[in-house]
């Protein structure tokens, strides 16, 4: 409670939440009052705004709200999905490896640190492009979150590893508790708040990788998504037909999601590190 | 005799560090496009056989599984066959193990949507595009982005009130975003600068001077488009490494000391460059995945073009020639960065000393 106080104390905090939780509302709410539909032509293509269509319509003329508020749901979606995967993964290797030590450790930080060199983006090219049908949203997010997930690891892996040699820790040991259970019980709670903090920003990775990739053509088959949107404004020349609202507003959504989960984690680092408070 | 060295110790492990990482990285390479049924072959095939009759259509494919290596050839030169006459396929672990032999010795095999070309040749053309964006970009991004970061937290006030939430909004913006803003206001609505290519119709690469005039033109904008979301994100990873550093004892202690402000700045910034620097290495790979699909937004003839050009046409051997040398820059890159830690950093010479 006392932290949850801390937390509206920050400017930084309640602006970005505000502005994530706007953005998820508009995701969540928006098909309960708005006729969403991506399916049909409501119109000629890149029609300018209007009243009956506000930000116009697409190459298709189909109406780009509808396409917006889908495509913002498709990229919270992939978001949600590949952070957690990455945070799971990340998490579970690096409290491991952090706190058994020796051998283990080093094989799993050398693996780590290994596909952390590896452009995370190739690896997602070649898996992305040698699956050609069937590639689905959830798919794509399951492949960014098993690709991103090395630096959520090499991070709690540190912090795993700094209370490795805590009393508490040494106590439990002598208690005969198991390692899963010193890991889970004794070592995790203290890390939440920067398993936490690594979420936030293996979601944003998430968004930002499905959108490239949509920009490579490689992206879901079954949804519209942000990147799927920007990709086709490009392809279908609507940055020379001068149909700013084909690409701008995608814009602004994908670097406003960014831009306040950015704001969460540096507004949660400076609560949990008094250091960089001041 | 490495022991005497410890810097010299320090690059040969790191050396054999990245030759693991090279092969795992090669494996990947390899085996990841071929998880699918794709296969070049057919690709190729599906593409010529209209209004072949089946004989000649039999003997190109066959010519074709030569040349991707997909099949056992005899001492002689011929196509290995079974019992029934048709070629024996190679297998995959001897197709991964000829793959390793023609890529070390730089022959990454022939493109298919270009198709007698050579892989290789392609990129050649491509690379010097990428290479002449990419690094400076990285560079200066990276040196403007730290200056600005221990600045800000340095001075604090308005200019960081001001600078901090820019360069979060500068980071957050991704490459491909910004260059389509960029393309568009610059290039379509005021004109300043041209919309999309690497140089002007008519012309070709060459060292003229007319040439570099029309090339540094069309350079601004994609430059732009990465440079200062390189700028931004960096500016922050260093501010707060400053911020850290301000709060340390020994900067307490020299600021009682009475030691001169700028004097401890300097101690400070070297402190925490060293992180900076580390951090680059990681990040590397992302900046330069960012930049590659910013060079899409401009049509630019580098790499990044190149590789959504093979996505498009299913050319599997550009694509993981392409992917295959990206890989192989950032480990280089990778590899140059931990040397240059190696001499900086004390502590790793003092580590390898204490652990002989």
């Amino acid at each position: 409670m006392r932290l949850l106080k801390n937390l509206f104390k920050s400017p930084f905090f309640v602006f970005g939440m505000s502005l994530f939780v706007l953005t998820l509302s508009v995701a969540l709410l928006g098909p309960l009052f708005l006729n969403l539909d991506v399916n049909n032509r409501a119109g000629l293509a890149y029609m300018a705004p209007s009243a009956r269509h506000w930000l116009g319509t697409d190459h298709m003329g189909v109406d780009m709200i509808s396409m917006l508020v889908s495509g913002l749901r498709s990229s919270l979606y992939v978001g949600f999905l590949a952070g957690s995967v990455a945070t799971t993964l990340g998490t579970l290797i690096g409290l491991y490896g952090g706190y058994k030590g020796g051998l283990i450790d080093d094989v799993l930080t050398v693996g780590t640190n290994l596909f952390l060199v590896i452009p995370s983006l190739i690896v997602l090219i070649l898996l992305s492009a040698s699956i050609d049908d069937g590639r689905s949203l959830t798919l794509i997010a399951l492949i960014i979150g098993c690709t991103t997930w090395t630096w959520s690891a090499r991070a709690v892996r540190a912090q795993a590893a700094s209370l490795r040699n805590r009393d508490h820790v040494a106590l439990a040991r002598i208690n005969g508790y198991g390692t899963l259970g010193i890991v889970f019980v004794h070592i995790m709670p203290y890390l939440l708040s920067y398993i936490f903090m690594v979420f936030i920003l293996q979601m944003a990775a998430g968004i930002l990788s499905e959108a490239s990739l949509s920009m490579l053509g490689l992206g879901p088959y079954d949804s519209v998504s942000l990147g799927k949107i920007l990709n086709d404004a490009k392809t279908n020349e609507a940055l020379t037909d001068g149909a700013w609202w084909a690409f701008v507003p995608a814009m602004v959504l994908i670097t406003t999601v960014v831009f306040s989960l950015y704001i969460i984690n540096t507004s949660l680092e400076g609560v949990f590190n008094p250091r960089l408070r001041k | 005799m490495l022991d005497n060295h410890p810097t010299l110790s320090h690059v040969v492990g790191r050396a054999g560090w990245y030759l693991v990482t090279f092969l795992v990285a090669i494996s990947i390479n390899f085996f990841l496009p071929r998880l699918g049924d794709a296969n070049p072959v057919d690709t190729i095939m599906a593409k010529v056989t209209d209004g072949l009759d089946a004989a000649s259509a039999k003997a190109k494919e066959e010519a074709y599984l030569r040349e991707f290596n997909l099949v056992e050839v005899d001492d002689a030169g011929k196509v290995k066959r079974d019992a029934r006459g048709k070629p024996v396929r190679t297998s995959l672990g001897r197709q991964f193990i000829n793959y390793l032999g023609m890529s070390v010795r730089g022959d990454l095999g022939s493109s298919i949507l270009q198709h007698p070309k050579r892989v290789t040749a392609i990129i050649k053309a491509a690379l010097p595009w990428t290479l002449a964006l990419q690094l400076p970009t990285i560079v200066f991004g990276w040196l403007i982005g730290n200056g600005l970061g221990a600045l800000a937290a340095y001075k604090r006030g308005v200019f960081d009130k001001l600078m901090y939430p820019l360069a979060l909004l500068a980071s957050a913006i991704p490459a491909f975003c910004f260059g389509m803003l960029l393309v568009y206001v610059f290039g379509i609505r005021l004109e300043w600068f041209p919309a999309v290519g690497g140089y002007d119709d008519g012309l070709t690469p060459e060292l003229s001077i007319a040439f570099l005039r029309s090339a540094s033109y069309y350079y601004v904008l994609p430059f732009l488009s990465v440079f200062l979301i390189v700028v931004g994100g960096q500016a922050i990873g260093m501010r707060s490494m400053c911020i850290y550093e301000l709060g340390t004892d020994y900067v307490k202690y020299a600021k009682l000391l009475g030691i001169e402000e700028s004097k401890i700045l300097l101690y400070m910034f070297r402190n925490a460059m060293l992180p900076q620097l580390t951090g680059l290495a990681l990040a590397l790979g992302t900046m330069v995945g960012g930049a590659l699909i910013a060079e899409m937004i401009f049509s630019y003839p580098g790499l990044g073009m190149a590789v959504l050009t093979a996505i498009q046409g299913n050319d599997y051997p550009l694509i993981s020639g392409c992917t295959l040398l990206v890989t192989v820059s950032v480990l280089c890159a990778n590899f140059s960065v931990d040397v240059l830690v190696g001499f900086l950093d004390p502590r790793i010479r003092a580590a390898r000393q204490r652990s002989k």
